[in-house]
């Protein structure tokens, strides 16, 4: 299948598995920029939200073969994104400018037929109304809406970002913007610089560089949905997980 | 008689009509003043012979300043310049006590809407009566009106509750937006506009 053109840059990331050592710094700090509220002391794995997820794996070896590691997995960003054609609401749509796979929570009827057709569990349902700590509401970001219970959310690159940024070069009388001003927080986060981010339609950015490179994988090719988001090691056997379900790997959910 | 079913069917539909198309728009929303009148005229006149710049500005990250805070007004009206009751009060309740005005934002969008000037105004070039009106020119503030239901302002929809036979500027729905977008030519979708 082809992939559908975009007018403005098709955004995409590479995350190196043998830089990342599971801290969750990404986690935490898209938690912070996307106003995902903390988790209740009730929330389990079906609960809880998180739009960047820590999942840890092994080689399944006894010690002292054991190995780990460690994926953050989000919205793959998928160029033929089975979530799309499911919803019944319109709310979910691909960006024609950026390939960015878009929810508009306020569109959203809550069927979470979404949910089921990601195949990288990269959905998340508000049970409940957010719930801030006193005093933590006045840290929220004001250019990402709130959401309130009854509706999906996920990843989107930290849009508010893009916005930003494009105003930004707007107000300077521009439309092309420098690289530079639009960067994911998760990717600033990352304390290993374990992530890649730029435009995979650029042949020299990073990002397509890394893409295209001998141990570049996408998690479960074998479907089709051709994600946006890319890993890479030089471990055979980390390789080899792409194509197992890693949720269902031992897991560390890092909740934000 | 065929001729009394008749004048109940007729009756009956008028006034149901005229309750949802007048009645109703009028309970659907509350009306509120404004925390104090100001006057766009007196403040671009040539006597005073300020320009919108002045007051709301794009800044170079892109963000428009919005409305002007108390430190914009402080520098004329530490001392009351005319003999108006009004600027007596804004004088006494906000400039000598140091506090913000509280306006309430006719053009105000949802909390889930994406909007920037940046683009309109630095790069298309579009005139701010294109979107608001003459209100740059105008004279009193109107009382705002919310809507009951939604808490959103009455200029989304706009004065008419038909929409039918209003300038271009009087409403502001997503429908608004992107039928200038399609005639621009802005390609868009829902991220876009949302957030
Ligand atoms: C002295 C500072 C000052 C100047 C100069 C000024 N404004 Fe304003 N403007 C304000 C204040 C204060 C408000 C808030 C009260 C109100 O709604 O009018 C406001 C509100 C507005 C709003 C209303 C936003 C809304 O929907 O509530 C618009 C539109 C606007 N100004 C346009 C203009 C234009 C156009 C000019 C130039 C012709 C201009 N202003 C010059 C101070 C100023
Ligand atoms: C450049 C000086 C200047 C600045 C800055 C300025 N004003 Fe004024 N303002 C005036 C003058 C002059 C008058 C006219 C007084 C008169 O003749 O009655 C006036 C009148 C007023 C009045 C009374 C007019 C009426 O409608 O009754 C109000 C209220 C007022 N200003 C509010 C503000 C606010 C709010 C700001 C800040 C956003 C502001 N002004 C900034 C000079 C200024
Ligand atoms: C393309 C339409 C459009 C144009 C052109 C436009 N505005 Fe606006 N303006 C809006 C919308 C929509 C909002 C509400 C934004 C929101 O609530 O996020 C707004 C909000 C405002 C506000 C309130 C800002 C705030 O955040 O409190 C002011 C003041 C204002 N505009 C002034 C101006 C001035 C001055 C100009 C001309 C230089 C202008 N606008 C041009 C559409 C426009
Ligand atoms: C009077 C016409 C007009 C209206 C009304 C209007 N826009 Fe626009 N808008 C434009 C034009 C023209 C551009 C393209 C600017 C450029 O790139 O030259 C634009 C660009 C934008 C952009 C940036 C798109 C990009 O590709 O970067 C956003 C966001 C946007 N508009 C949001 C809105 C919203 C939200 C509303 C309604 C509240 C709105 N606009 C109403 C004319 C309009
Ligand atoms: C051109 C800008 C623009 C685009 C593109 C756009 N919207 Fe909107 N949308 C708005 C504005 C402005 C409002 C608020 C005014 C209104 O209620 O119409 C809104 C309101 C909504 C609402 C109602 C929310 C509420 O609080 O009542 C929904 C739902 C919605 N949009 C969904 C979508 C979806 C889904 C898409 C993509 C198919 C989309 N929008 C694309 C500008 C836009």
């Amino acid at each position: 299948m082809e992939s559908a053109e975009t007018t403005r840059a098709r955004f995409a990331m590479v995350i190196d598995l043998d830089r990342c050592n599971g801290c969750g710094a990404c986690a935490t700090a898209c938690a912070v920029e996307n106003n995902v509220p903390p988790a209740r002391p009730s929330a389990n794995e079906r609960t809880g939200l998180t739009w960047q997820r820590v999942y840890r794996a092994s080689n399944g070896r006894q010690f002292p073969e054991n190995r780990s590691v460690y994926f953050p997995v989000s919205c793959q960003q998928c160029e033929h994104p089975p979530c799309v054609s499911v919803c019944p609401q319109n709310a979910v749509d691909v960006s024609p400018e950026t390939g960015v796979v878009s929810q508009i929570p306020v569109r959203c009827l809550g069927c979470r037929y979404c949910m089921t057709a990601c195949p990288y569990h990269a959905r998340y349902f508000n049970w409940f109304d957010p719930k801030w700590p006193d005093g933590m509401e006045t840290t929220l970001n004001p250019d990402v809406s709130v959401r309130m219970r009854g509706v999906v959310e996920k990843c989107n690159f930290c849009h508010s970002r893009w916005q930003a940024a494009k105003a930004k070069a707007a107000a300077a009388g521009k439309r092309d913007l420098d690289p530079a001003d639009y960067v994911p927080a998760c990717v600033e986060a990352c304390p290993e610089k374990a992530i890649v981010f730029g435009n995979l339609d650029d042949p020299r950015s990073g990002v397509a560089k890394s893409a295209k490179s001998a141990n570049a994988f996408r998690l479960l090719e074998k479907l089709g949905t051709e994600p946006k988001v890319f890993y890479r090691s030089d471990r055979a056997w980390v390789r080899r997980l792409a194509d197992a379900d890693v949720a269902v790997q031992e897991k560390e959910a890092t909740r934000g | 008689m065929p001729n009394r079913g008749w004048m109940t069917f007729v009756v009956g539909l008028g006034s149901a009509l005229a309750l949802g198309w007048v009645a109703f728009p009028r309970l659907q929303y509350r009306t509120i003043e404004q925390p104090l009148q100001f006057s766009h005229k007196v403040h671009t006149s040539e006597a005073v012979g300020m320009t919108c710049e002045d007051c709301h500005s794009l800044g170079d990250d892109g963000r428009f300043t919005g409305l002007p805070s108390m430190a914009t007004c402080e520098p004329c009206h530490t001392e009351p310049q005319g003999q108006t009751a009004e600027e007596k009060r804004f004088v006494d309740e906000y400039v000598a006590k140091g506090r913000e005005i509280e306006w309430l934002v006719y053009a105000r969008q949802p909390e889930n809407v994406y909007f920037s000037h940046a683009p309109h105004v630095g790069l298309a070039g579009i005139a701010c009566a294109r979107c608001h009106g003459p209100h740059g020119g105008t004279d009193r503030l109107r009382p705002y009106q919310e809507n009951r239901l939604s808490s959103y302002s009455r200029d989304i929809w706009g004065p008419s509750p038909t929409r039918l036979r209003r300038a271009e500027w009087q409403g502001m729905k997503m429908t608004d937006c992107s039928s200038c977008h399609d005639a621009h030519g802005v390609r868009q979708s829902c991220l876009t506009c949302h957030k």
